[in-house]
């Protein structure tokens, strides 16, 4: 049965290699449709780390536009100064990558001693200190950002990066550590009278979610071949927020789905202006009046969930013709 | 000296206007636990209210005093009135839900009222008329304008009378009640719906003052004021205590005076945002609970 599911993990990730090489050879759609394809892809790595703090951890952080931030300045500097080509352009993204994990574990510093809305200013001030920061360093590029930075982001290396991201988070969260997020995200007490050691979770919670949050950054400055700090404020913080709690808290197939929806909403609905911003406030309200925890709540998309649903749906019709009593009990 | 004394003026002036923001922010949140998100935007409708209302005005009469009055009153009122719908439509849904759920959709309300008022008014800058007359006072040394006078007294009267309303008033009673404990407040007869709405209408209209002296200060305004507004006025909040009026004013004078002299006293000023976080961060690490919270026991 195991074999089997990695048998089909793997045959996905093929498959799903195979899509993106047609895609980005052949041209079947167009370059600025491709462009919101990789948008889609990035934002669900950065999601899917932003959850493990805003989710599955249960901190109300709003660090991660400063840690891509970092992400993103540290991947470009090793993009123009070291590995400019496309053979070596991942190292660029780890070297991104690690150097958010650093301010990841500083930043995880802070939350020790300080919960709720506090260490939320800490987190949004660590963010806005981080984005001065760059803005006034001449070294790279102050006001005006960093570039050029060689144009090697592809859609092939985003499915890449994003089966990584996917396999690394799901074997995360499964993990001895997965679990224990949860359980202090229901009680943090409990939890350490279960002899946990908050400091050290958290510690690695954040620098496991710099990590992918500081690719995503890396990922989006090898995109677009520039950088630049004013991009990672306000809009930042609130979209992240919007794509993680929009999914569901604690989801790792809801990040992939709030990422989805909010970059297509931002990004393919150019056309009717900024009321698609007014469209997306709708939709935010809408989705957390009737589904309070996201559209996926803390479940998972999984096979299993889905046969789950059929096999409801075909019950619940079971029980409109014919009734089961029985049936109606378990439910 | 003088230059202390005028820095001291400038200071209160930015401090005074932080600090009614920041008591916005604080009421609805002692009330009803929301980091509102929205409410820079609330901030953001209020100045645009006036800017009409009083650009209208200006067209019928040229008294200064008037047209400052009558603005503010339209917009107090308007603004309190689509603040509570909003109260009505978006969060009441949500009162039992995850905290985090209602302050998602009061990004979304924000979202909202950011993109209709940019829609319908444009993305220009727009020039808010003068609301005070503007003279030039010079008192033994210390030059000041009249406008940061009228500011500090506008947004001390306004302290005081919120002060008086809410520890005298049978109303502000209930709001304390409500903030200290709502179910108990519930046990008592105290209607919290009600009360939330209160709290949402008086916040809206503390806002709304504060848009004024803003304007006045700054006068050109634009639909996105509100983001950088929401920064100052929930740090301000949260620095001094969230939910607690007195330490919202605290926290928007000592963000008013971190403002004023961090790029006096650092040889580059584009670096003030690392020193004023810097030193949020640093007193929140050493008070956690803000200067004038009360330390929360944990029960178990």
């Amino acid at each position: 049965m195991k074999k089997n599911k990695i048998l089909l993990e793997i045959l996905f990730f093929v498959i799903g290699l195979g899509i993106c090489i047609t895609l980005q050879a052949t041209g079947i759609i167009s370059s600025a449709k491709l462009l919101i394809v990789e948008y889609i892809g990035i934002y669900i790595i950065a999601v899917m780390g932003i959850n493990i703090i805003n989710g599955y951890l249960g901190i109300f952080a709003m660090s991660h536009a400063g840690i891509m931030a970092v992400g993103s300045y540290m991947a470009g500097l090793a993009g123009i100064y070291f590995f400019s080509s496309q053979s070596t352009f991942p190292l660029a993204i780890l070297a991104g990558g690690l150097a958010a994990t650093v301010i990841g574990m500083l930043i995880a510093l802070s939350s020790f001693k300080v919960s709720g809305d506090y260490l939320a200013i800490i987190t949004l001030g660590f963010t806005l200190i981080i984005k001065n920061i760059f803005q006034n360093w001449q070294f790279v590029g102050g006001a005006n950002g960093l570039k050029p930075i060689p144009h090697n982001t592809t859609l092939v290396w985003v499915f890449i990066f994003v089966a990584f991201t996917f396999i690394c988070m799901k074997r995360f969260v499964n993990s001895k550590y997965g679990r224990v997020l949860k359980a202090m995200r229901a009680d943090s007490v409990a939890s350490e009278l279960m002899s946990v050691n908050l400091k050290k979770v958290k510690l690695v919670a954040f620098a496991f979610s710099s990590f992918f949050i500081g690719i995503a950054g890396g990922l989006l400055a090898h995109l677009l071949s520039y950088t630049n700090a004013n991009s990672f404020g306000y809009s930042m913080i609130v979209d992240g927020m919007i794509m993680v709690y929009l999914g569901g808290i604690g989801s790792l197939t809801g990040s992939i789905v709030g990422a989805t929806i909010w970059q297509i909403l931002v990004n393919a609905l150019r056309s009717i202006g900024t009321y698609r911003w007014i469209l997306g406030g709708i939709i935010l309200i809408l989705v957390m009046i009737f589904m309070p925890k996201g559209l996926f709540g803390d479940k998972e998309l999984t096979w299993e969930s889905i046969k789950e649903f059929f096999a409801r749906l075909k019950a619940g019709k079971k029980k409109k013709t014919a009734i089961d009593a029985p049936h109606e009990e378990d439910e | 000296m003088t230059v202390v004394f005028q820095q001291l003026v400038n200071i209160i002036q930015l401090g005074s206007i932080y600090a009614l923001l920041a008591i916005g922010f604080s009421l609805v949140y002692g009330i009803s636990g929301l980091v509102n998100f929205a409410h820079g935007a609330i901030v953001m409708f209020g100045a645009y209210t006036i800017f009409f209302v009083s650009t209208m005005m200006y067209k019928i009469t040229n008294a200064t005093f008037v047209v400052f009055v009558v603005s503010l009153l339209v917009a107090a009122i308007l603004s309190a009135l689509v603040f509570v719908l909003i109260e009505k439509l978006a969060y009441k849904p949500l009162r039992n839900a995850p905290k985090v759920s209602v302050v998602v959709t009061s990004v979304g309300v924000g979202l909202i009222l950011e993109y209709t008022m940019l829609n319908l008014f444009g993305a220009a800058a727009k020039r808010m008329p003068a609301l005070f007359v503007n003279t030039n006072y010079d008192i033994l040394g210390v030059k000041t304008t009249s406008v940061k006078l009228i500011v500090i007294a506008v947004s001390i009267i306004t302290m005081i009378v919120l002060n008086l309303f809410i520890k005298k008033t049978k109303m502000g009673v209930a709001l304390r009640a409500v903030s200290q404990d709502p179910v108990a407040a519930n046990y008592m007869g105290i209607s919290t719906d009600t009360i939330t709405s209160v709290s949402f209408a008086i916040g809206a209209i503390i806002a709304t003052i504060g848009a004024a002296l803003y304007a006045s200060t700054y006068p050109m305004i634009d639909p996105y004021i509100g983001d950088y507004i929401n920064w100052c006025s929930f740090i301000a909040a949260v620095l001094g205590g969230v939910g607690s009026i007195a330490g919202a004013m605290l926290g928007g004078y000592l963000l008013g005076a971190i403002n004023i002299i961090a790029p006096l006293a650092l040889p580059v000023s584009s670096y003030k945002d690392i020193v004023a976080f810097g030193i949020l961060i640093i007193a929140l690490l050493i008070k956690p609970t803000g200067l004038l919270g009360k330390k929360i026991n944990q029960k178990v």
